[in-house]
């Protein structure tokens, strides 16, 4: 099952929602890994004869079944790095109107949102979706860097080295969680690394 | 009156120090021998004479050793100032409100002289005399607003207002209790005050923005905060709190009257003419532990609210661990006696320590 319940959280802790068709001439939807399968729900052939669908596997194999969905424009990229110029030049061509889904892990939906608002679309034009991974986009508070990917608290920083705990205040504008230093207050006191929601 | 300024540090070997006159003008912030949250908001409207609340931006003896901290934390960190591009209005009007105020509330400090944009700005205290156009951010070293809060103490938050909302959309931020504004910039009130436990369960801060959404030209509004800080750092950042948590862990007994000091911010809300942005000011005070005793009436209600705040905000508050050892120094100077209300020393009505 790719569908996960987050527990209750708080303020800042951005809330995913599920994806229904919208009405409209123009439509891009971004799914990563598991996010093909909340497209698959919900995939007519009106809808998706309108869509520009681009699709990052992440070590997942939906190509097949989403090009069988016949959407107006199918990619496939390998990683979202290497497929965010295609998005931004999407984005350049977009009218209002334009209705975006995302869907896939918190780290891709936070990041593509913010190409979506940069280009100046309504934040009611986009909806998004969580599936798959729970695992989270973190930057760390001291040395700044993100580290892809965390699905483990307390982590180390890819960057820095130093052993982060987990916190849930978010930031949209950089789309990560905020990793802190876990033994600032007794270097070398690491406790043993668990699931985020175990 | 003229101020004697401290040559003093906030780092390394801590040579900050208050004088008689800081210590007795100190803002305390318990008004009763407890404390819970509350919106607490009054008008910023001047106060007792000599006190931190008479003048809109309180100068005082730590100005320019303050003002040099904040030079070394920006040349270590230039996110700590921070503005969105559409904030440099709100820049440009937080200039002129810090410069109107201290030249007319400190004369004897700060001069400006206006002719039409073009300006002339004396700051005797940091040896500047600028001369530059209003509103053409090319004849500053800085930014606007990174220019006048170089030169005024505490952290500035600069708040856009939209949509009944509050955004933090820049600021200067080199002295705050454990936030960062590089990670918290274009966040949204509730946003920016979600690691805080409690306070949203009680409802402080819907109606702490109703308040500050509402606040006027010329009437601010003000409120004071608290928190605990070992040793009298200024910049207590989460940025670099994998550099200072350990100093937590040095309170001992022996050192803990003269290491552990009571910080307290003077927060003050401004509405801001040509962008109706909220300027926030959140002005840190510190005191040491030995320092707060020796006005009697705080020594007593120290301790009080010391031993009887719930866990979950004296860990909030980070001192949990040490709270112990402070209620093992502070018991020395509760006689049971009861305290006046309010926040002042009243130092002359107020019985001497009985123990």
């Amino acid at each position: 099952m790719s569908k996960f319940e987050f527990p209750k959280s708080i303020a800042s802790r951005p809330v995913w929602g599920t994806l229904e068709v919208r009405s409209g001439e123009h439509h891009l939807m971004i799914a990563e890994a598991e996010g093909a399968e909340a497209v698959i729900d919900i995939a007519t052939p009106d809808l998706m004869a309108k869509t520009h669908l681009i699709y990052i596997p992440k070590g997942t194999d939906f190509s097949e079944r989403l090009q069988a969905l016949n959407p107006a424009q199918f990619y496939e990229g390998p990683s979202y790095a290497a497929a965010l110029h295609r998005i931004r030049r999407v984005l350049e061509d977009a009218h209002m109107g334009l209705q975006v889904y995302l869907t896939g892990t918190e780290g891709m939906m936070g990041q593509a949102m913010n190409e979506v608002m940069a280009v100046g679309l309504p934040h009611t034009a986009v909806q998004t979706e969580h599936r798959g991974s729970v695992a989270r986009r973190m930057q760390c508070v001291h040395c700044k860097g993100v580290t892809e990917d965390v699905d483990v608290d307390p982590f180390v920083c890819a960057h820095c080295g130093l052993n982060l705990f987990v916190r849930d205040h978010y930031s949209r504008r950089l789309a990560a969680y905020q990793g802190v230093r876990v033994d600032a207050e007794d270097h070398g006191n690491v406790p043993e690394p668990k699931g985020i929601y175990e | 009156m003229t101020i004697q300024f401290n040559d003093e540090s906030f780092r390394d070997d801590y040579t900050f120090h208050n004088s008689e006159w800081a210590i007795k003008r100190f803002p305390f912030p318990f008004h009763e021998d407890s404390y819970m949250y509350s919106v607490n908001m009054e008008q910023h409207r001047g106060g007792p004479k000599g006190s931190v609340y008479e003048m809109r931006f309180d100068v005082d003896e730590h100005y320019v050793s303050e003002m040099k901290d904040r030079a070394i934390v920006l040349d270590q960190d230039p996110l700590r100032c921070q503005s969105l591009p559409h904030m440099t209005l709100a820049g440009w009007d937080l200039l002129e409100l810090i410069m109107v105020s201290k030249s007319e509330d400190y004369p004897d400090l700060f001069e400006l002289h206006r002719n039409g944009n073009q300006w002339r700005w004396v700051n005797k205290p940091l040896g500047i005399d600028h001369s530059f156009t209003f509103m053409d951010e090319t004849t500053l070293p800085y930014g606007p607003m990174e220019y006048i809060t170089r030169q005024a103490q505490g952290d500035f938050a600069v708040l856009d207002q939209r949509d009944e909302m509050l955004w933090m959309d820049a600021g200067m931020v080199t002295t705050q209790a454990d936030w960062s504004l590089d990670f918290d910039i274009g966040m949204n009130f509730f946003e920016w005050h979600a690691p805080v436990p409690k306070a949203h369960e009680m409802g402080i801060f819907k109606r702490a923005l109703k308040f500050l959404l509402n606040i006027q030209q010329g009437a601010p509004a003000r409120r004071l905060n608290w928190t605990m800080t070992v040793n009298p750092l200024l910049d207590t950042s989460p940025e670099n709190y994998h550099k200072w948590g350990i100093q937590k862990t040095t309170l001992t007994s022996e050192n803990i009257a003269h290491k552990q000091h009571l910080r307290v911010e003077l927060q003050t809300f401004f509405r801001l003419p040509r962008s109706n942005a909220l300027v926030f000011p959140i002005r840190c005070y510190l005191c040491s532990f030995q320092d707060l005793m020796t006005v009697p009436k705080w020594g007593r209600r120290l301790h009080r609210v010391v031993r009887d705040l719930p866990v979950e905000l004296a860990t909030y508050k980070g001192f949990i661990d040490n709270r112990p050892m402070m209620l093992d120094y502070l018991s020395q100077f509760d006689d049971g006696l009861p305290t006046s209300p309010g926040i002042w020393p009243d130092l002359e009505t107020e019985p001497p320590l009985s123990k």
